[in-house]
């Protein structure tokens, strides 16, 4: 049986991820929480806009309202690596090669390893980022499509076009497809081989959580009573296929979705915090949390797959452990 | 058209939004809301930091950045940075009372308005307050005959500001009041120097909010005198009297057709009719919002059902419509529909000729 090792937190948890094998929290009042032999809380801004993890898992990037990029390693040591001014940090990603990417209004920037920043600039705001798996590329999600940058190679950017505002951008693990989310309840696609598009829509709200299965062969989305999960296993991506849909209930839609590390399996969460693994195969359900205080907002799996970090805009948080 | 209230009033945080035009007062007025002790605390949305002077964390800057709907419709605008940062601010909900949006001078308020109708996360949260919108008496006139945007505020508000008043005589006053009647004639008209008000008369006032709406102002729709100012006594009773209510109508036309105000585009159109049939009613509502949303910049309706114990209420803005039944009619109340459109090349013939079609 599944274990539940509940953290009770004070305030929404925007992020949960592992750093290392340590579980960390990062709440929007700016604090980031560390199970590490005992509870640590480390503040890391006024007020926290966004988080992700670095590629090696060996750091936590976080993004504030005082403009400010920061990073916090396994031993809970803090550092700003960036910044953006008075405004809001409004996207982050984490690139290969310790890249960080982070953007506020219609500005984006990199930060490289060695300390050096490139400056990238949009005709509109610029709403989410994301690096390509290889080589140092940099996609911005905005109204009526995305640009492909160049970080440090020479190269024109490419412009990806569709009508409509996007607001979060992802590659897939292979590269060949450029994915986002958009205002309205629909994901876009862009096959980068020959620019063909994918409009993956019936959605009943927002899809605010996606997930890419092992060697992106599905990917796995939030936004409907169940997870909305569409093949990417063909030369032709989810075009003309139906996705799969796992976890199905009738009174409260996913709100979070993550795929196992190495088997096609995806924890989904959902709005009254309850938190199912579901197998695709055939469609398999396990309950690894019964439900709680409010939605899931973000999960993660720890690199060997036992275990998953999750947290909820309740604050009601914790480590998922289904080897019981 | 939805019929479900909106997000509950009791926990959704208030939002008002300040429109004005370059020099109209904005900055000022949002010092006075930032440094007054009235006991709220306010988180404000600026486009730039400009000059307000006051530290406050609470002080969020952000691109005006407009949406385009991908539902066919060129009216259905967002603003996106508005749905980030409101989404941003509402994670940690404890810090404020209410949220403040204030536009750059040359913005259309629709698009600000519609977010916290459209967007289904700003609008589980928020409620839109009030749009309140300050004009310079100085530089009005000129204004109006030049520029589509200071007239929309104008057309779009629910409340007016009419700001430095010193600068102008009483008889120009009484002109620009008329001229903004012609445009608006529902809105609160309130004379300010320095952008002085008390800021209840602002803040918290549920304009958008179709029961309290009705409930500050009993006679909503009562009375379609152009030429009405509030002033603080209009709090208590609209169907009193007003000292301000000075001269007859023609001598006020004579202003309105002064060269200041010439040339404004924007109409009201008030209907008025006794009971109407819900069936014809609903649809009519419909595709008029439809076929005319572009046009319609608001609508605001006291509706009479046959058999109905409740007064409806429906308000709209472009091509959003929504209806609710608000309190009951009272007893010997006249069992009346009114409705009034703002906007632009609005077929009045049409408009009533359809309306009174709806009739029971």
């Amino acid at each position: 049986m599944p274990t539940v090792a509940p953290l009770d937190l004070d305030g929404y948890c925007l992020f949960a991820s592992f750093i290392g094998e340590v579980p960390v929290y990062a709440l929007a009042d700016g604090t980031v929480h560390r199970l590490d032999h005992g509870h640590h809380a480390v503040e890391m801004h006024d007020g926290l806009t966004c988080a992700v993890r670095t590629l090696d898992g060996k750091a936590l990037i976080t993004g504030g309202e005082d403009g400010l990029v920061r990073a916090l390693n396994a031993g809970g040591t803090a550092a700003e690596i960036g910044s953006v001014g008075r405004k809001w940090v409004s996207a982050l990603a984490a690139g290969p090669q310790g890249a960080v990417g982070f953007s506020a209004g219609k500005n984006a920037h990199v930060r490289l390893n060695d300390g050096t920043v490139k400056d990238f600039a949009e005709e509109r705001s610029i709403e989410g980022l994301a690096f390509a798996p290889k080589g140092l590329r940099l996609a911005t999600a905005r109204y009526n499509g995305g640009t492909l940058h160049w970080v440090t190679a020479a190269g024109q950017p490419i412009d990806l076009e569709w009508k409509g505002a996007h607001t979060a951008v992802m590659f897939s693990p292979d590269g060949k497809y450029v994915v986002t989310t958009m205002q309205e309840n629909a994901l876009h696609g862009w096959r980068l081989a020959d620019m063909k598009h994918m409009r993956m829509s019936g959605y009943p709200a927002k899809v605010k959580s996606w997930s890419w299965s092992a060697k992106g062969k599905w990917l796995a989305t939030s936004g409907a009573p169940a997870a909305i999960v569409w093949p990417f296993q063909g030369k032709d991506g989810p075009m003309g296929k139906a996705p799969l849909e796992l976890g199905t209930r009738g009174d409260s839609l996913v709100s979070s979705v993550v795929c196992h590390p190495t088997e096609d399996i995806v924890a989904i969460g959902y709005a009254d915090g309850m938190v199912l693994a579901v197998r695709f195969t055939d469609a398999k359900e396990i309950l690894l949390r019964r439900g709680g205080k409010g939605p899931i907002t973000s999960m993660t799996w720890d690199d060997k797959g036992y275990r998953i970090a999750f947290g909820s805009e309740a604050g009601d948080c914790g480590v998922i452990d289904i080897r019981g | 058209m939805s019929d479900t209230p909106s997000s509950d009033t009791q926990t959704s945080i208030p939002v008002t939004v300040l429109t004005g035009y370059l020099g109209s007062g904005k900055t000022t007025l949002l010092n006075r809301i930032l440094s007054e002790d009235h006991g709220k605390r306010y988180a404000v949305i600026v486009n730039e930091f400009g000059e307000i002077g006051i530290d406050n964390d609470l002080i969020v800057e952000s691109d005006e950045e407009i949406y385009e709907m991908n539902n066919g419709c060129v009216c259905c605008t967002v603003r996106g940075d508005l749905v980030r940062v409101v989404e941003g601010l509402m994670r940690r909900p404890g810090r404020f009372d209410a949220i403040v949006v204030e536009t750059t001078g040359l913005a259309d308020p629709a698009p600000v308005a519609q977010t916290f109708f459209m967007d289904d996360d700003v609008r589980a949260k928020t409620r839109l307050d009030a749009v309140v919108a300050l004009v310079d008496a100085k530089h009005v006139a000129m204004r109006l005959k030049d520029s589509r945007e200071a007239e929309d505020q104008i057309a779009f508000a629910d409340v007016i500001l009419l700001n430095k008043t010193d600068l102008v005589s009483e008889e120009e006053l009484h002109g620009l009041e008329h001229a903004i009647r012609t445009i608006n004639p529902h809105a609160r008209i309130h004379r300010t120097e320095r952008a002085g008000i008390a800021l209840p008369e602002i803040l918290d006032r549920g304009a958008f909010d179709l029961q309290r709406a009705l409930e500050s102002d009993p006679h909503f729709l009562d009375h379609d005198d152009p030429d009405h100012v509030c002033g603080p006594e209009c709090d208590h009773d609209h169907a009193h009297g007003h000292d301000h209510h000075h001269g007859d109508g023609d001598h006020h036309r004579h202003h309105d057709h002064g060269p200041g105000i010439h040339g404004t585009t924007i109409q009201s159109v008030s209907l008025r009719t006794g009971e109407v049939d819900p069936q014809k009613f609903m649809p009519w509502i419909q595709k008029i919002t439809q076929l005319d949303g572009p046009n319609i910049l608001r609508l605001k309706g006291i509706i009479a059902f046959p058999n109905e114990p409740q007064r409806y209420v429906v308000q709209g803005v472009h091509m959003i419509v929504e209806g609710d039944h608000e309190r009951a009619w009272k007893d010997g109340e006249k069992r009346e529909s009114r409705i009034v459109f703002i906007g632009r090349e609005l077929d009045r013939e049409k408009l009533e000729r359809t309306f009174q079609a709806c009739a029971v």
